[in-house]
């Protein structure tokens, strides 16, 4: 327990109104070095993990929450979407995802802004966050799209928690977005080889004072020189790319100039497994992608994520369609993985400790002392179809089971 | 070219076939079924008799057989049933309580008509040249080499409806298919099946056309384009009646000795490919599918179809059906929907998880699980076992057999093919999944795929070669 206070005070948890909570008699998915401890409780207090284990004592102010032997879980992550960014994806005015000059500009020319942060749009009261919540989502990452009349380089994002609360993403969880391949060419003069030539230019543009002629023309404007060269030394960069040389190239540029790789998309991921291990590279996939939809993807298959599981690659998982509206889709291609090979408790990581650990919020995704104490409770396996979760813990607080959309039902439903 | 010379060839037959069909099936001769262009030339593939024994059969009729016994014989369904004694020509499968199912059908699909990859060149389902085209066919823009009709055999999906797409008011004739490896789509279509009608309620008519300054340009719009188009199938029908009257009257033997000699036999009206569709569905030939969100609009749409007379089968995606379950029920037509989408357009703004199963609830309520997806065609299965669970959330106590027929007896009804298949009844199509598991878990997978008796999905021996000429090629190892 001491130390348990002791990481307690190395987080510097801000919330201290969350309340005293024992939750017992629980089959604990940790996603941690514990695995998997049946009949354990887990101890919440002052929004952190203060006790997992057979043997936790409730303290006199405490509520218990009797498990009754179902899962608990830590909360899972959303994916990489637009939650809080784009409300009804077809009405442009509730849709903040994307910095395209070229929609609003005439002629812009090439203007590169690796300086927009999209987390700036972000609405803690979006619509979307309790529909997410209710189904046992507790954080999400906020990514900026490349869309059309912008760039390869989509801009800044974060990790947002889903409990409604209006605070800055933490700075550990910053990430730059590139879009390259077959369906970023578009924005690149038609030519995916044209994605190298315009980052080469930008990222020389970040280079010291000198490197470039006055009169060359430029990409970046000073904020961008300066938020690019802030990804060089090390920084994450999500890179959305699905063809295995278009994979291999991505990992090559990222050596190459330092940046932190994830692959986000990795369709054929599985073809170039030894340059992601090589590169110590994440990848943040969809398992259901098994079609090529386009001729960036004729490698897909179901076996991607075992296959790259298999290999030591650390899995995140994500969606290609709506992946805000639809984000409670997530666990179900996590199971459809499981399906298709994938270990279930690779799955499970996939949904919580992996996407933490990658998106630089490592004080979550695991049921550990110490950790912030976002939980789920479901009625059976969260990975099931079936199940659903019953309650939903952020940061120690026992979250509301409503949405907009359980008021609808219970307004029109039939006895 | 072959095509068009077979049809000037039988203009001489055409006016002696008249005589004889006679005056009620005019128009059916020049509509849907007529000299039948592009026919089924379906076949059903060789099979062996086969016994699967001792699986949890669910009928798809709502009732279930536990550990029962299912022959399949000449491609069709003999007998369910506690037991069956078959004799040696019989091949028998044990089940060893698996579960059984009928093939499963989807009544939305655009596999073939969008096939992947989603190139330009693939994009043949929506002819967004005018908001009423009711002569263009689905069947002309499938191609049957779309990666999707394989992927969604792996998820038990025997047959499917491929419509147009949702650009237009009425955006054309559907077809439906048989999930078999074909060069053709001839040799997928479904035989007997008949045509359905693709309409659209809402923003996608109006934002395609709307944005271009042209109507519709709003949902005032998309009803009098509705309106306008079956007044103007009701004009086009009079004028054939007419005609069809006058035959008659030429064409008898009597009358015609005593006419004039110089009197010249009544000419048809000019056929319009467009109204030809629309007297279908005003006689009931075509089944009328009509992409419809909003609770208001799938109102208007019902008494749309009580003024001209036509009824509609299926409003589909239908988010807010469950604001509206019991006059859908009222009037017969089923709700197609997804489990969980939502949100990606204002008129999707609310759509909730229980839909399925409000629609599902109320007294001849009749929910379709569909996909609209060439990804969620493959686990059609899991979206009505998230369905259901929300369902049972809310106290309903919908059993699997209960909920299997949203995804067989439902579809089959809607699109007219019920006789046929969708249920495992005797003389049915022997259309059958064989599951490792519950099929509505999110685990499952298809063990064995049946259509009309043959073996066509074996999990445990898979094809070594894909099933489209396009992924040849792309299954082969890479050298890194």
């Amino acid at each position: 327990m001491k130390r348990a206070l002791l990481l307690l005070l190395a987080f510097a948890v801000g919330t201290t109104s969350a309340e005293t909570i024992l939750i017992r008699n629980a089959r604990v998915h940790t996603a941690d070095v514990a695995g998997t401890i049946e009949n354990a409780s887990v101890l919440i207090a002052d929004g952190v993990i203060r006790g997992v284990g057979r043997d936790i004592t409730a303290p006199v102010d405490a509520r218990i929450i009797d498990a009754a032997g179902r899962p608990l879980t830590p909360g899972l992550f959303a994916g990489l979407n637009q939650i809080g960014l784009d409300e009804v994806s077809l009405e442009i005015s509730t849709v903040d995802s994307a910095y395209v000059p070229g929609a609003t500009l005439p002629s812009p020319g090439i203007e590169m802004r690796p300086e927009f942060d999209v987390t700036l749009a972000f609405n803690p009261e979006s619509l979307l966050i309790p529909v997410a919540r209710v189904e046992g989502y507790t954080f999400t990452l906020l990514s900026p799209q490349a869309g059309a009349g912008g760039t390869l380089i989509a801009g800044q994002g974060g990790i947002a928690t889903l409990d409604g609360i209006y605070r800055s993403v933490p700075a550990s969880s910053r990430t730059l977005f590139i879009a390259m391949g077959g369906g970023t060419s578009v924005l690149t003069g038609n030519s995916r080889a044209a994605q190298f030539m315009l980052l080469d230019q930008a990222l020389r543009e970040t280079a010291p004072v000198g490197a470039l002629r006055d009169s060359d023309p430029r990409v970046l404007t000073a904020n961008g020189r300066e938020a690019l060269a802030g990804f060089v030394h090390g920084g994450r960069v999500v890179f959305s790319v699905d063809r295995a040389v278009d994979i291999r190239r991505a990992l090559d540029f990222a050596k190459r100039v330092g940046m932190k790789p994830v692959i986000a998309g990795a369709v054929e991921g599985w073809k170039v497994i030894d340059a992601l291990k090589a590169a110590d590279a994440a990848v943040a996939i969809d398992p259901l992608q098994n079609l090529p939809g386009s001729f960036d993807q004729l490698g897909a298959t179901l076996d991607n994520a075992a296959r790259l599981h298999a290999a030591g690659i650390t899995l995140v998982i994500t969606q290609s369609g709506d992946a805000s509206h639809n984000a409670r889709k997530n666990r179900q291609s996590a199971g459809n993985a499981v399906a298709h090979g994938l270990p279930w408790e690779a799955a499970l990581a996939a949904l919580t400790a992996n996407p933490a650990r990658v998106f630089g919020v490592n004080d979550r995704g695991r049921i550990a002392v110490g950790l912030r104490a976002d939980l789920v409770l479901w009625n059976a396996d969260p990975l099931e179809v079936s199940s659903y979760a019953e309650r939903v813990f952020i940061e120690g607080r026992e979250q509301s089971t409503r949405s907009r959309q359980t008021e609808l039902r219970d307004r029109y439903r039939l006895d | 070219m072959k095509r068009t010379d077979e049809t000037a060839a039988m203009k001489p037959h055409r006016l002696k076939m008249q005589l004889c069909l006679g005056f009620g099936l005019l128009t059916t001769m020049l509509g849907a079924h007529a000299a039948e262009p592009f026919a089924s030339t379906y076949q059903a593939l060789p099979s062996t008799p086969t016994l699967i024994r001792d699986a949890t059969v669910l009928i798809g009729d709502g009732t279930r057989i536990d550990l029962g016994d299912v022959l399949l014989r000449e491609g069709r369904v003999v007998e369910v049933a506690a037991h069956i004694e078959v004799g040696a020509d019989v091949s028998v499968i044990d089940a060893k309580g698996r579960w059984v199912t009928p093939g499963i059908i989807d009544v939305h699909s655009h596999l073939g008509v969008f096939a992947q990859p989603g190139v330009t060149g693939h994009q043949d389902g929506n002819e967004m040249t005018a908001a009423v085209t009711p002569n263009v066919w689905a069947e002309h823009g499938v191609n049957p080499q779309d990666p999707g009709f394989e992927a969604a055999l792996a998820g038990g999906v025997t047959s499917m409806l491929v419509l147009p797409g949702s650009a237009n008011l009425i955006g054309g004739r559907g077809v439906i298919l048989k999930n078999v490896r074909a060069e053709t789509y001839q040799a997928m279509k479904f035989p007997g099946a008949p045509h359905a009608l693709k309409m659209a309620c809402g923003e996608n008519p109006k934002r395609v056309y709307g944005t271009k300054g042209q109507a519709p340009m709003t949902r005032m719009g998309n009803v009098a384009g509705y309106r306008q188009a079956f007044a103007d199938a009701q004009a086009y029908r009079r004028e054939w009646d007419k005609y069809a009257a006058e035959l008659k009257v030429f064409g008898k033997p009597v009358s015609r000795k005593n006419q004039d000699k110089k009197a010249e036999a009544p000419q048809p009206p000019k056929r319009d490919l467009k109204l030809d569709t629309l007297v279908g569905v005003l006689k009931g030939e075509i089944l009328v599918h009509n992409h419809c969100y909003r609770a208001d609009e799938m109102a208007t749409m019902i008494d749309v179809s009580k003024e001209f007379g036509f009824h509609i089968a299926a409003f589909h995606h239908a988010v807010e059906s469950y604001k509206i379950a019991d006059l859908l029920a009222e009037n017969h037509i089923c709700g197609a929907l997804w489990a969980d989408w939502w949100g990606f357009k204002m008129e999707a703004f609310d759509g909730i998880q229980e839909n399925i199963a409000i629609v599902d609830r109320v007294r001849d309520g009749c929910a379709i699980v569909h996909s609209d997806s060439a990804e969620g065609i493959q686990r059609l299965n899991q979206e009505a076992g998230k369905a259901m669970a929300r369902g049972n959330r809310m106290g309903y106590a919908i059993t699997p057999e209960r909920a299997l027929r949203w995804l067989t007896q439902n579809p089959a009804q809607a699109m007219g093919i019920a006789a046929q298949t969708g249920t495992l009844k005797s003389g049915k199509m022997a259309d059958v999944v064989i599951w490792n598991r519950d099929p509505f878990s999110v685990y499952a997978l298809a063990d064995q795929v049946f259509i009309d008796g043959a073996l066509v999905l074996d999990r445990s021996r898979p094809n070594p070669k894909p099933r489209s000429d396009f992924m040849l090629g792309a299954e082969m190892e890479v050298t890194p």
